[in-house]
């Protein structure tokens, strides 16, 4: 089959390798339709985060039709020829975390459990084409996709919802919703949202339909931040104006009541000094973030409001404001997104027409040219917002 | 400092190389990750050599190698990467000398300490003892657990190093396990203790190569629904060639083995099965786990030839 790979750093290649097959009981073959690019998967690409190998099959958003189940799927879950969309975190359906409705933090899913643990203090789950230290999964950038405990994750779609309506439900839809959920919205609260890329989009309008009275989205390039103020949202660029002062204006000098960490490690901005800090650090891989959006949110909340990480971070970060953190009574909430939890809920929310999830959808490219889609979404040219594969 | 240094230098080779200046030569490509894996080889023999001073010299060897190198390099360069490269030189000359006056050192106190190194040596010809813990938390009751144990034939299913264990009264068992070099170890054990629910306790018998004793608690968890599993080893190291097969057989880190031997436990109870994934499809050959092939399916050829391919 073809499938897009990790070749290097900021490099992906799109090759022939085997096509998957049944490894345990509780496996499914997949046969993808649809799967999308990740701004996770740049920092795999540009190698921020470790354990990547030459060869690995990158991407965990994606959905197909079931073509093989293996014999310890019960027939009342999964069938060959059911349409379903597969969640990013490989969960067990069993442990401690699962039957907390943890499905990220699974403690079954990675055999690489070890690494994970040195790097993380306990393990995570695995995640589909997302490094070894998330378990050394294949990701579903290609024709066909291996989906272990087939009977725990992929959530049916029996509607006739386009692969593009539902697609999303795999990671970035629910990963928005989380970060607005996370922030216990009440109806007067301003939200603001650093990042208006895919999953910020979807955590403001998350935000709106949780019944925040305002929401801000803070980025800095245009045909983002258009994107937002179309769905009825609030544009800030931070290239243009000061965001600090501009979150104080908008609020009445209280700041936002809640703030969403949209970013992680890919922010791109900072004050000079601290951001060539930062740079040295990296450089010694003795920091492996771009920590700049998660200081800014802590300093920009009101006292005593909610800041709510759903960017991804891997590693440690520097001069974090726990000072901020601490003497304003700010509660910080985060996690990767237990996608499991929030599946058929916002299928419902969708079915309903509550959110429009196509609407962040620029691109649609063949597998083939998975290539040019990376190279387009990391460096924001020809307004690419999301692109989605088609294998 | 070596572990660090090789670490990096294995882990990030180009970003070394930028720093130091040598970007543009096809050589250091090569050069630095071999750098980085002579210093993992310093930091092993540092950390786990009774005789330091030796491996504190081979740090200044190493030193020198590193220097020459870079006044190789320096020649050809200009500009930027020069400067870079004098840098690097600069914090290589400091850390040389540093080895040397550690080296030296070193070598004095062996020479003079008589006392602690004799005994010392005296250790390591006679070997020793390992104590291995290890717990984790399943979510079955304490019943279901132990039963699972307690047929001591299930434990080759999610222990790395068990080939096999197979009952042969109702307290007594022969186990073996594989070594490395297609040598396997066996020997008899039985059951000296044992509680049901509660607690199992074993040794080796006989004249067993590397006699063994083994206790396993099954403590219901605050939960109410789940049960800590404690496991203590005690390994009896041979002095010699056979303790030295040993500590190969369980390879680097064998507390690391046993964590990993339990969270297969865990998985086996929990979900069925050893989770396997593309890129460490063997589920329990501990000897495959590291380094790990690439996360994409694997072909008929090598599912075909299986673990030990």
């Amino acid at each position: 089959m073809r499938a897009n790979t990790w070749a290097g750093r900021n490099k992906v290649e799109v090759r022939d390798v085997p096509d998957p097959k049944i490894l345990n009981n509780r496996d499914a073959i997949v046969r993808i339709t649809s799967t999308a690019i990740c701004g996770s998967d740049l920092h795999l690409v540009d190698g921020y985060v470790p354990t990547m190998q030459d060869g690995d099959i990158l991407g965990h958003e994606f959905m197909g039709e079931v073509i093989e189940v293996g014999s310890g799927v019960p027939g009342d879950k999964l069938r060959v020829g059911d349409r379903v969309v597969v969640p990013f975190p490989i969960a067990c359906g069993a442990c401690g975390a699962c039957a907390a409705e943890l499905y990220s933090c699974c403690e079954n899913t990675n055999p690489n459990a070890g690494i994970s643990e040195k790097m993380f203090g306990h393990p995570t789950a695995g995640i589909f084409g997302y490094s070894h230290l998330t378990g050394g999964f294949a990701g579903g950038q290609a024709q066909y996709a291996r989906v272990p405990f087939a009977d725990v994750g992929p959530l049916k779609i029996e509607s006739d919802l386009t692969d593009e309506q539902v697609l999303f439900l795999s990671d970035i839809l629910p990963t928005g919703y989380m970060g607005a959920e996370m922030c216990d919205i009440q109806p007067s609260d301003v939200v603001a949202v650093w990042g208006a890329g895919p999953v910020g989009q979807f955590a403001m309008d998350s935000a709106r339909v949780l019944g925040a009275a305002k929401v801000i989205a803070i980025d800095k390039e245009p045909y983002r931040l258009q994107m937002a103020e179309r769905a009825g949202h609030i544009p800030v660029n931070f290239d243009e104006v000061d965001v600090r002062s501009t979150l104080l204006e908008l609020t009445g000098g209280r700041g936002p009541d809640k703030c969403i960490d949209a970013v992680g490690m890919e922010a791109t901005h900072g004050s000079a000094h601290i951001a060539a800090y930062d740079r040295v650090k990296q450089a010694v891989r003795s920091e492996t973030e771009r920590p700049h959006a998660l200081r800014q949110a802590i300093m920009s909340c009101r006292s005593g409001g909610v800041v709510s990480v759903i960017g991804v971070y891997g590693g440690l970060m520097d001069k974090f404001p726990t000072g901020a953190w601490m003497n304003r009574s700010l509660t910080l909430r985060t996690g990767q997104c237990h996608v499991q939890r929030y599946m058929k809920p916002l299928l419902q929310r969708i079915e309903r027409g509550e959110i429009d999830p196509t609407r962040i959808i620029t691109h649609t490219l063949p597998l083939d040219q998975a290539e040019h889609g990376f190279d387009i979404f990391k460096n924001k040219q020809d307004n690419c917002e999301k692109i989605v594969l088609k294998p | 400092m070596s572990l660090g240094l090789g670490v990096a230098q294995l882990a990030a080779p180009d970003t070394v190389r930028r720093i130091s200046g040598v970007d543009d030569s096809a050589t250091s490509r090569t050069v630095v990750p071999l750098v980085g894996a002579r210093e993992l080889v310093h930091a092993a023999g540092l950390l786990t050599s009774r005789r330091k001073n030796v491996w504190a010299w081979t740090r200044v060897a190493g030193d020198a190698m590193d220097l020459t190198a870079l006044a190789m390099a320096i020649a050809h360069r200009d500009g930027h990467r020069r400067r870079r490269l004098l840098a690097v030189t600069g914090a290589i000359a400091g850390i040389t000398a540093l080895d040397l006056l550690t080296a030296v050192r070193a070598t004095q106190t062996s020479k003079t300490g008589s006392a602690p190194t004799a005994r010392s040596a005296r250790r390591e010809r006679e070997g020793g003892s390992m104590d291995l813990t290890a717990t984790t938390t399943i979510r079955r009751p304490a019943s279901e657990v132990y039963a699972f144990w307690r047929d001591l034939q299930n434990l080759p299913t999610f222990m790395a190093h068990l080939e096999q264990v197979r009952t042969t009264g109702d307290r007594t068992s022969h186990w073996s396990a594989s070594a490395p070099f297609g040598s396997d170890v066996e020997w008899d054990a039985e059951i000296t203790e044992e509680t049901p629910g509660e607690k199992i306790a074993w040794r080796s018998t006989g004249d067993a190569k590397v006699p063994n004793a083994g206790t396993v608690r099954f403590v219901p968890a605050p939960d109410g629904v789940s049960t800590e599993v404690h496991v203590v080893l005690v390994y009896d190291i041979p002095g010699g060639a056979v303790g030295k097969a040993v500590a190969k057989y369980f390879g680097e880190e064998p507390h690391q083995q046993l964590d990993d031997d339990l969270r297969r436990f865990k998985q086996v109870l929990e979900t069925g099965e050893v989770v396997r994934s593309d890129g460490a499809p063997w589920g329990k050959r501990a000897r495959k786990e590291f380094p790990q092939r690439p996360a994409q399916p694997l072909s008929d050829a090598e599912l075909e030839k299986g673990a030990d391919a």
